[in-house]
């Protein structure tokens, strides 16, 4: 695996028993990302994007193939190695938020932060900070209920990056937004991949979102049926 | 550390179902100690009334006394062995002769036990001073509440007596009701009359003797006295102790009904908490915690219950307890028929043992309450639980 190289698969397959038949969400997919890339992996739904991000994010085990993350193989990191990976290196974002409906903006951010040991004092600068970076510091003590879609998930790209961490994995993130709303997350998100260098990937059939991409991952039936690199110009000047 | 406070943060804030499930959980709290205060202040008040008024340090008995067989009784007596003697002079214990009798009121004979007590005796807390002869009165004796109740007598009347005595001879004599006394005791009031030792000895024909010998309560009981068997106070509390016992045992019942109405609230609770937060859960997972810390967290929330349930226990339940303890808890008349010396009032007694007690099994049952249902999560995947779907 070359240095640069932060998430690799090779022939990635994840099958599912359905009854009696077997539902191949993943077949045969290769596919390798850098440090710092702002990826897409795009597909009509049912082509494998969520189960591919799960298995990349190592809440999900491959049938066959091989998925190394950081240079760990998912197959064989323990369910301890696997959480510790997520803590320290890995942030979620999720079409529906999962925002923990009793805690403030603030206890949602800073509960990443909680399990990584860090001091009050600690939590409470690293969250202000990734307030800032979403533009939600006068939200800080309101409750998810209180919110609305856009600032949601606004509060969730602070919960996945207020940590620091080199990979964010976003399965369908701009799904339950208007185009406003999209566009700010989307302009948000690359503004942290250039800033702080983390590495985004994105599951996402929301043409709104694959303007932004740098790459574009085409999945199909669990296929890998298209990789490519997405020029400024094709990109229309966005971002 | 973390997971106690993300667990508290979780409880204290799922509003008005966490109060409801505490406030259950502190009734059993309360309802357990104030019950079983109540048990453990009539094993106290019994014994308690039972060694000042009948049993003192415990007693010596003529080896061929039991009291459940009224044929012996009339053999059962004997003059004390020497040390007991002494310790009869020095005040230290007091002797008691005691046989049987029949007695007419109300124009009729009833059967009873006679017994005889030194007046000036100060090892029993019974009015034995009232005995003391007075010039040109009928002989005095003394008996107790229940007794007079059931043969209608009253202070000063006179009433005939009749016995046999030592040499097989029967004699009667009027004798005078010197004071009703009031006591808890039963087994010194039921069917008894009490008269001077001197003379009961005398009318019996049983000159300087006694069925047993009572010490006092820090006397300790001498080795060596020959056909005198000494009967400590366990042994001679043994029965009620036992009956106590039983009583307690019934109201078990009640605590575990009480306990599973707890329990079945919290279970509840856990487990619609673990199937309506499956994508919390799911979050929790892909924010690094692994499927161990979630089930503890969720069985941290259970003992969070506990912990409320105790606190709010403490507010409502201390005054409760405290005005129960000191006031006492007024007892119905019927309460009598028990058979247990009671008082009007039983004072429930609340130990250190008792609270910590019930405090340790309400708490450790919550926990492997909120435990068994938070198993589920050891099961379950990331994904599916991320998705809310059931598994």
């Amino acid at each position: 695996m070359n240095t640069d190289t932060i998430i690799q698969t090779e022939g990635l397959t994840r099958e599912y028993p359905m009854g009696r038949t077997v539902l191949r969400a993943l077949n045969d997919v290769t596919v390798s990302f850098k440090f710092g890339e702002f990826a897409g992996v795009v597909g009509p739904s049912g082509s494998g994007k969520t189960t591919f991000l799960n298995i990349i994010g190592t809440l999900d085990l491959p049938t066959r193939g091989v998925c190394t993350v950081l240079g760990s193989r998912v197959a064989e990191l323990s369910n301890k190695a696997a959480a510790q990976i997520r803590t320290n290196e890995i942030g979620f974002i999720f079409q529906t938020f999962n925002l923990l409906p009793v805690y403030t903006v603030f206890e949602n951010i800073e509960f990443p932060l909680l399990l990584l040991g860090k001091t009050k004092q600690e939590r409470k600068n690293m969250v202000y900070e990734a307030l800032e970076w979403v533009g939600l510091q006068d939200r800080a003590e309101s409750r998810p209920g209180e919110l609305s879609g856009g600032e949601s998930q606004r509060v969730a790209i602070a919960r996945a990056i207020v940590k620091k961490p080199r990979i964010v994995l976003a399965d369908e993130p701009t799904a339950n937004l208007d185009a406003e709303n999209s566009h700010n997350i989307m302009r948000t998100m690359k503004k942290l991949n250039r800033e702080m260098g983390i590495t985004f990937i994105f599951s996402t059939h929301d043409e709104k979102v694959m303007k932004y991409l740098d790459r574009e991952i085409t999945l199909n039936d669990g296929r890998l049926a298209d990789d490519r690199r997405i020029s400024a110009s094709e990109r229309g000047g966005m971002a | 550390m973390m997971l106690p406070v993300i667990a508290a943060k979780n409880i204290f804030r799922a509003g008005v179902k966490t109060w409801l499930n505490a406030f259950v959980l502190s009734l059993s709290f309360v309802i357990i100690i104030w019950l079983q205060g109540l048990y453990e202040g009539m094993n106290i008040q019994v014994t308690r009334e039972m060694i000042n008024a009948e049993l003192g340090g415990g007693q010596y008995w003529v080896a061929s006394y039991d009291p459940y067989d009224p044929f012996t009784i009339d053999e059962s007596h004997s003059v004390p062995v020497r040390h007991l003697e002494d310790l009869i002079q020095a005040e230290k214990a007091t002797g008691i002769l005691i046989s049987r009798g029949m007695i007419y009121t109300d124009g009729r004979a009833k059967p009873i036990l006679v017994k005889g007590i030194e007046p000036s005796q100060k090892i029993l807390s019974i009015p034995a001073e009232s005995l003391k002869p007075v010039p040109g009165n009928f002989t005095p004796v003394l008996i107790g509440t229940r007794m007079a109740k059931s043969q209608n007598l009253e202070k000063g009347d006179i009433f005939t007596i009749q016995w046999r005595d030592a040499n097989g001879a029967f004699d009667a004599r009027y004798f005078e009701v010197a004071e009703i006394m009031k006591t808890n005791v039963q087994t010194i009031d039921n069917n008894q009359v009490w008269m001077p030792l001197e003379k009961m000895r005398d009318i019996y024909g049983m000159k300087g003797q006694s069925t047993i010998v009572v010490l006092g309560k820090d006397v300790e009981p001498v080795p060596g006295s020959g056909s005198w068997v000494f009967k400590s106070k366990n042994v001679l509390l043994k029965d009620i102790k036992d009956l106590v016992q039983s009583k307690t045992a019934g109201s078990l019942i009640l605590y575990m009904i009480l306990i599973f109405l707890a329990m079945i609230a919290v279970f509840d609770t856990q487990v619609l908490s673990i199937f309506k937060r499956k994508k919390e859960i799911g979050m929790l997972m892909a924010l690094g915690m692994t499927r161990k810390k979630v089930m503890a967290l969720f069985t941290m929330e259970g003992v969070w219950y506990s912990i409320l349930a105790l606190c709010l226990a403490v507010i409502y339940g201390t005054p409760l307890l405290y005005i129960t303890g000191r006031f006492g808890w007024a007892l119905p008349a019927a309460t009598d028929s028990y058979g247990f010396a009671f008082g009007e009032r039983l004072f429930p007694y609340y130990s250190a043992g008792l609270i910590a007690g019930t405090i340790i099994i309400i708490t450790g049952l919550t926990t492997l309450i909120s435990f068994i249902p938070a198993r589920k999560i050891a099961g379950m995947s990331p994904t599916q639980a991320l998705r809310g779907s059931i598994t």
